[in-house]
Formats: C-alpha cells, structure tokens, sequence
C-alpha cells in the first residue's frame, strides 16, 4: 500500500515536471563534445544562451565523439533532436541528401552570415541552401622543432627542395624528419591532401575527391610521385602502421622526430610532453609546383537544424546565438581553436595566430575540408587504407592505384 | 474447462513452460537470421529506403578483393586457432598431478580464459608494441630485430592469433583436465600390464576415453575462430591496410563503421559466414542427434 | 591416473617438474609482465593529464546493470524450457531442442542488422536493457541446452511418482524440480555472469555514450582518446578483469562444472 502510494507521488510529480517544461519550451541538442575541453566549452555556450534565453530549457544529450558518428544515423531517422552536431562538406551530404536537415537560409540572412562566413560558407552549401552553422574550424599544417631547426641550421622550408633538403640535414644527423601514426588511417589522408594540393592545386583535389578524376590519371601519378620522393627517402617514422597519432607523438616530444603533418589539436598533447612555444613551431606546408596557389586543410565543425525538429522556433534562436561573433570568440577560446564568423576574435595564441593568418592571407586556393570529409565515406576508407598500405609497399604503387579507380567507378 | 486441462496437461504444459523461452528467442535469433539473408539482397544504406537488388550483392563479393582477403583469413584462422586443441592437451597433461599447490597452478593457467578479450586485445597490443613492448626487448636482447607485428601484413594475422589462443587454450586445458579426471584407472593398468607407456598409453588408451571432451573443445574452438572480432578491433581495426580482417569483421565495417553503412552489403557477407557455419552446426546436431537416439 | 603421478617418477624427474612448474607460469603470464611494463613506463612518460574525465565508474556500474538481469533472466527462462524439453516426451521436443542449440552456435555477428533495428524500433537502442533483452534471448540458446541435459540426468521416478499423486506440473516444476536444479543454476549463473560481462561485439553495435556502454567497450573508447595516459588504461583493464576473476577464484568448482558439462559424457 505504502509502495503503491509512493508511485503515484512520483508519478504526478514526473506529470508536473513534464508540463513545466513543456511550457518552457524544450530544446534538445544532440552532441559529440565528449573530450573534456569541447565539452567544457560547449557547457558555456549552453548556459550563455540560456541566461539570455530563460524561456528556453535546453537539454544537451552527451555522446561519446566516435560512437556518435554511427548515433546520428539512428537518431535523425528514429527520434531526432531539434539540434545536433556535425560536419561540414561531404559529409554533411548524406543526411541532406535524405531530408533528415533543414535548411536555415533565414538564420544566415538575419545575422549576416553571407559576408561574416563567406570563408566556410561553401562547405555549408548544397543546392544552393545553406544547412547548417560552423562553429569552429582548425588548421593542419606542419608542426616543427624550431629548437632543432635552429642547432642544425635549417631554414623554415618554402619549396620542395628546401623541403627535401631540410629532411636530409635532420636524417644525417640521426633525426627521423617526420613522425606520424598511420594506425587509425586519417593521419596517411592528411600528408596525401597536401601533397595533392601543392603538386596539383584546390581545385583538382575537389575534382579528385567529389570522383571525377580518375585515380590513375598522370597528375594523381605526380602527386604519389612526390609521396614516394619521402617514403624512399626515408623521411617517415618506422613502424608508422602500428601507431596511432597520439603515440606518433612521443617520438616528436623527445627529439627523435622533427616534424608533424597535423592539425591543431596535437598543441596540446605535444605541450603535455614537454614542447613550449620556445621548442614547437608551424609552418605552412612548402610549396611543390610553382605557380599553384596554396589551399589548406582545415575542417569545419558544424551545428544543423533537423528536419525532424519539434522547437524549430527556439532551435533558430540557438543557432544565431551559435554564430555571433562574441559568442564565437569565448567558444573557440575555451576550445583552443579558430572561430568561423570574421568578426569573432582569436586568442592569443602563438599557434591560432599564425594559423589564423593563415589562412586568412596565405591561402589564396582555397580551404579544403580533409580528405575523409570531402570524398564520399566508403571511398575515404578504401583511400586512406591506400595511402597507408603505399606507405609501407610503395613498390604497389601500380596495384593501389588500379584498385582505387575500380572503387572511384563503383561508388560514383 | 478444468477437466480438459487436467486430461491433457502433459501435452499442453510442456508448450506453457517453453512460450517465453521460444518467444524471446525466435524474436532475437531465429527471425533475425532470416532477416539478414533476406536483406543481403537488398542495398540500403540505414537511412533511406531499401532497394532489391537481386544477388548483386553477392556478384560484388566475388569481386571484391578485401572480401577475399578476409576469407583467407578466417581459414587461417580456423587452422591454427585449433592448436588451442592439442595444447589444452599437454598443458593439461602437465598439470594432472597431485603435488602441492597445483590447484593454484590450475587456477592460474586458466585465468586468461576469465578475462575479457578486450583486456587480452590491449595486453597483448602492450606486449607487441615495437618501441617499447616486452616482445622486442627479449628480441633485442638476443640480438635480433624489433619487429612491429600488428603493422606487419605477413604478422598480424597470426599475432593476433596468438593473442587468440592464450585463453582458448585455457578453456580447452580445462575441458582436458575434467576429461582426464574420469578416465578410467583399470583401462590404464590393463594398458601397462600391456606394456603400454607415454605415447603409446595416450593414444591408444587415453585419447579414446578423451573423445567427449576433444569434440567439446573442436566445437567450441570453431565457433570461437569464426567469431573472432573483438581481438581484430581491439588491436589493429583490421589493419594495416585491411590485411587483418575477417569475415566477422568485414562484415561490421561494412554495415555499421563510420565509413560503411552498406546493410545489404553486410548482410551478404554474414550469410557467407553462416553458410561456412552450417558445416559444423549440422555435424554437431548430427551427433547430438545419434546421441540421443543410441542413448 | 595418467600421466604417471610425479611422486611415483624418478627423484630427477621429479625435481624437474618442480623446476617446470613455477617456469611455465611465468612464461604462460609474459603477456602480463608487458602490461606491468607498459604502466611503468608511460608512468614516467606523463607527468600531468586530466583523468578525472574518464567515466570508468560509469562503466562498470553499466556492466553490473546489464550482466545482473541478463544471468536472472536467463536463468529463468532456460529452466522453463530446459524442464520442458527434459521431462516432457512430445513429438517437436528434439526439433525445439535442436532449434536452441544450432541458434547458440551461429556466429551471432550475422543477427547485428536485424537485432540493432529491433532495439531502435522497440526503443531500447543505447539503453542497458535493450542489451539485456538481447543477451537473454541469446543466452537462452546455451542455458537450455545445459539445463535440459542437467534434468535428464535426475531422477525421473521423483516426478513419476508426484504424477500418480495427482501433483499440478506446475507444483512438480516449483517444488521438486527446482530444488534439485540448485547445481546447475550456480554453475550457469557464474558462466553467464562471466560471458556477459566480457560481451564486447553487442556493446558497441547497441550501444553509444556512456550512459549505457559497459566497460568492456568503454576501455576501448578510453584508448582512442586517453592513449598518451596509457597507464590509466591499463588500471582501467585490471579493474574491468576483476569481478569475473573474483567470481572464477570464489566459484571455481560451480564455473568449472559448468564449463565442461558434456565434456565427460
């Protein structure tokens, strides 16, 4: 009898608790920010909106940053949120493609986004809409020992040779010239983007990645040309296959390796083992044909409406406050990363700086999204597992090649 | 209505106990298997709609070389893990003794069967490891090279193996070990009389009473090589460039990793591996089946 | 008993399997050592981190969640039909019987598709029971098998005789059968416990985030993001291993009749 009277307690407790909130009006995000500074920083964002929002009662549901990737199909389809996080470009196709996101045209036009974002606005476009909010992107761009350059005398490479020959100056001297950890695959797809940009420029790599241009045309051939220039040379850490980036690290940490084709996000772990501003630089990656303009690689990371969304009203309000420009600044600050919105200002920070001009002034050909974002999912998987393979058997170079054209004609 | 079930109770009740039982497991295993094969002839891509596409699915797995790479090594893997069989064998031959402490010893041999393969998957991944792991400090040791196993297309399969055949052999020592508690002791004197020592004891005389628990351990070694997935994820994601895959886990890439959401595809590819499984289930109930008719 | 007992060898012999056997414990354990190895030395790699974020609590707690229901109710519903299959003559007994078995020996990767759609369409998906409905149902497979094998072996004069005393099945069930199971029951309890808790394939294909991952696929995830704190995984390992360790040493005999049920037939 107790028990049975409990229940009801709490169930009209659970009957008053749903109808406050339904009068608030719910917001439900869905998030990948499961590291402890994303999620950190997009707590603030959470709570800024709701101090200026108290109508709206938003409710953020966690998932952890790999298994969302495989949550958003399920969820979108099965019981979607009014918000959820993603990606921009390719990637973002798929789920467009499907009607599962809503277009926010209004939301760029009332906040001005067309001019603020002109620079990520391509990767938010598909048949002419814009889908969704960028929030934050990083850079990639080789990560050095400026402490090591500097003892052995080497210059900031600007071109190929100068590339090349600043290998060779770190191999006499013991040091392997670039680290990396092709385990999980990605970190292979980088170091073969740029590669491909500088031997063949922006618009080829979209040409290439989007599959109309076929992998065994002579200037794919150019590009792994220039890969197999390093992999004979000896300019990759041994054993790289059985690394993952976050072990590739160590090598770069203690000194035993000089370089790092990477993103942003290796500052903090390289930091963590001992690197400071004093001992870790970037530079832009050289360039390789003379002539091309330098594109960049710096992947946007994106917020949509869904096209299942119950608070519509309340979610537009969410993703103009995501773009303001001071929002923005605080969320990229606490994420270490580069705010999208022109107007947005960047920490001060040895890296972002650099990076953020960057990109803003040195990167005439354009900004690549990353090879596994800009080219079609199953297609990224069978490439990078490629470049991988190529890096350790670059004899195959015949076989890969036949093979990822094979895939290019299935698939598109 | 009481009398009906008071006469027909023992045909009616045995239904009664095995409702739930039968319920939960037709919705989870037996329909799903259909539902697999009859998705392998469709492509959907876990979004949209499904299409039929007749066997095209099956037409692409001929083709496709990755496929191909992971059959053979499901074969590899089917060979070699059943090593677990013979060494449970002689590991419980070791331990079949009665001097002090060997309960522990016991113990402690089987302890690797306890614990999870993905424990198993990390320690070993630690053991490999080319910089820093045990393995290639006794290699350098004696001299040799430090060889990176799980980055190696010729190694990995069979370093993952390895990592594979620690607890299953445990599990088969076991299975050995109860076996040979109940061998029968007169067989074995009549056997020395017979001048039957060492080898000769054990396979003429031994490995015959055995045969329970060699078949139990064949059986459960296939099943576990053909299962094998939880080792591939954990220590190389099927890697380098794919030469570590399995049918098992090939066919999860394809329908559920971040770049494959192929459902039909997948599906095929497990119809495939069910196909290969068939073999052995249909001998096991065969067995089973002569079993309990001769019994 | 064979081989030869060690007491009745030759004194060198005998010191030899002495020597051998602390030996090959160290050998058989080498793997072990690398883990020991591995703590250390990235011990000394790190000297500052963030661990605090790690949800390994959560894990586990998700674990018990889900591996306590799955051992109940797997029990319950195998004793059901382990009694149904083993007391009862009727003409499906041996295809029903049959069913069960080849269903517990497929390689269950094959049913990922189907049984991720159900959870998602039932609305268990990403929750610790949507695992549980599935381990049950799947385990059921295993544990009818044992369990009807285990009545076979009792008695049957027991239930005969309670038939003529004009006994429900029911009450033959609850009262005379039931007890006598109390073996089998321990036995499959700690098996099922231990396979449960190891289950890593349908934790990540039903599960995402922390809110319902047990730990098994929880260490996996703690490696992709934690791997430069690789000493914390490898606690994080040890604590995984341990309850179904505990319950091994604890429960040895009861998992060790369970495991090798047949084997001695």
């Amino acid at each position: 009898m107790k028990k049975i009277f409990k229940n009801q307690i709490a169930l009209a407790l659970a009957g008053i608790l749903a109808g406050t909130s339904a009068v608030a009006g719910t917001l439900v995000i869905n998030g990948d920010t499961s590291d402890p500074a994303p999620k950190a920083a997009f707590q603030a964002v959470i709570d800024g909106f709701e101090a200026e929002n108290p109508d709206v009662d938003v409710v953020y549901n966690l998932f952890d940053h790999e298994g969302y990737k495989a949550a958003i199909r399920n969820f979108l389809s099965a019981d979607a949120p009014d918000i959820a996080f993603w990606y921009a470009g390719n990637r973002m196709a798929p789920f467009v493609e499907a009607g599962l996101f809503a277009p926010i045209d209004d939301v760029w036009a009332d906040q001005g986004l067309y001019s603020l974002m002109a620079s990520s606005a391509p990767g938010m476009t598909m048949d002419g809409k814009k889908w969704g909010i960028p929030y934050t992107y990083y850079n990639w761009g080789v990560y050095y020992r400026q402490d090591i350059f500097e003892d052995l005398g080497i210059a900031v490479p600007t071109n190929w040779d100068e590339f090349i020959a600043a290998g060779e100056t770190l191999k006499a001297n013991g040091i392997t010239p670039i680290t990396i950890g092709t385990k999980w695959l990605w970190t292979a797809g980088g170091v073969f983007d740029y590669l491909n940009l500088r031997t063949n420029g922006y618009d080829f790599h979209m040409a290439l990645t989007s599959g109309d241009i076929a992998w065994t045309d002579d200037r794919v051939r150019a590009t792994m040309a220039n890969y197999q220039q390093l992999i004979d040379g000896g300019f990759f850490l041994e054993n790289h296959a059985a690394l993952s980036w976050q072990e590739a690290l160590a090598p770069m940490a203690n000194g035993e390796a000089a370089m790092y084709i990477m993103g942003n996000f290796a500052v903090a772990p390289l930091k963590e083992l001992g690197l400071d501003d004093s001992t870790l630089g970037l530079f832009q990656f050289p360039e390789i044909t003379p002539g091309i303009p330098m594109a960049e690689e710096a992947p946007t990371d994106t917020i949509h409406l869904t096209a299942g969304a119950k608070n519509v009203v309340d979610a537009k309000r969410f993703l103009a406050y995501a773009a303001r420009p001071d929002v923005q600044t605080a969320w990229n600050k606490a994420l270490g990363q580069l705010p999208t919105n022109a107007g947005a200002g960047v920490t001060d920070d040895k890296f972002l700086n650099q990076a953020f001009s960057m990109l803003n002034n040195d990167a005439p050909g354009g900004v690549a999204q990353f090879y596994d974002r800009d080219t079609k999912a199953e297609m990224a998987s069978i490439g990078m597992e490629a470049f991988q393979e190529f890096m350790v058997k670059p004899e195959r170079l015949e076989k890969i090649l036949e093979r990822l054209e094979k895939a290019r004609q299935r698939l598109y | 209505m009481y009398s009906y079930w008071k006469n027909n109770q023992l045909k009616i009740a045995p239904w009664i106990f095995l409702a739930p039982g039968i319920l939960m497991f037709s919705v989870y295993v037996i329909f799903p298997i259909f539902q697999s094969i009859n998705l392998s002839f469709y492509q959907w891509d876990g979004l949209g709609t499904k299409t039929y596409i007749g066997v095209d699915n099956y037409i692409e797995l001929i083709d496709d070389e990755y496929f191909i790479v992971s059959l053979k090594n499901n074969v590899i893997w089917l060979v070699l893990y059943l090593l677990a069989v013979p060494a449970g064998l002689f590991a419980a031959l070791f331990l079949n003794q009665t001097v002090r402490g060997i309960r522990i010893y016991k113990s402690i041999f089987f302890f690797p069967f306890v614990i999870s393969q993905v424990v198993v998957g990390l320690v070993f991944s630690w053991f490999y490891d080319p910089s820093n792991g045990l393995l290639n400090v006794i290699l350098e040791f004696f001299g040799f090279d430090s060889i990176a196993i799980l980055a190696e297309e010729d190694y990995v399969t069979y370093g993952i193996i390895a990592a594979g055949l620690w607890p299953q052999t445990a599990y088969c020592m076991i299975l050995y070990l109860t076996g040979l508690n109940s061998v029968d002791p007169e067989q074995i004197e009549a056997g020395r009389i017979d001048n039957a020592r060492g080898w000769r004891m054990l396979w003429y005389v031994i490995l015959p009473q055995l045969k329970p628990a060699t078949f139990i351990a064949v059986v459960v070694t296939i099943i576990g090589a053909l299962r094998s997935f939880d080792l591939i994820d954990i220590m190389t994601g099927g890697g380098p460039w794919g030469s570590s895959r399995v049918l098992a886990y090939y066919m999860y890439e394809k329908a559920f990793s971040e770049y494959g959401f192929r459902m039909g595809y997948g599906a095929a590819i497990a119809v495939v591996l069910l196909i290969i499984m068939m073999i052995y289930i249909a001998t096991i109930l065969y067995r089973l089946y002569r079993d309990e008719k001769g019994g | 008993m064979f081989p030869t007992p060690i007491e009745r060898t030759r004194p060198s012999t005998q010191l030899l399997y002495k020597i051998a056997l602390p030996l090959s414990i160290i050998i058989w354990l080498l793997p072990l050592l690398a883990v020991a190895l591995t703590s250390i030395r990235s011990g000394a790699d790190i000297n500052s981190g963030n661990y605090w974020g790690m949800p390994l609590g959560y894990y586990i707690l998700n674990s018990f969640k889900i591996t306590i229901p799955t051992v109940v109710g797997a029990l319950v519903l195998s004793s059901l039909t382990g009694f149904a299959l083993g007391v009862y003559r009727f003409k499906m007994n041996l295809f029903v019987f049959f069913m069960f078995v080849a269903g517990n020996f497929i390689p269950f990767q094959i049913l990922m598709v189907p049984v991720r759609d159900l959870s998602l369409s039932l609305g268990l998906y990403n929750s610790v029971w949507g695992l549980v409905a599935f381990h049950i149902a799947f385990q059921t497979g295993f544990c009818t098998f044992f369990m009807r094998n285990f009545i076979r072996a009792l008695p049957y004069e027991l239930i005969e005789s309670a038939r003529v005393e004009g006994v429900s099945e029911f009450k033959i069930f609850w009262h005379i059968v039931v007890p006598l199971m109390r073996p089998a029951m321990a036995a499959l309890s700690v098996l099922i416990f231990t396979f449960i808790w190891n289950d890593y394939f349908w934790a990540i294909v039903l599960t995402q985030g922390a809110e319902a991952m047990p730990v098994t696929a929880g260490l996996n995830s703690l490696n992709g993001q934690w791997v430069y704190n690789q000493h914390l995984v490898s606690a994080g390992s040890i604590i995984a291993a341990l309850p179904p360790v505990l319950m091994f040493f604890l429960m040895q005999k009861h998992f060790i009749a369970g495991l090798t049920l047949g084997a001695v037939k």
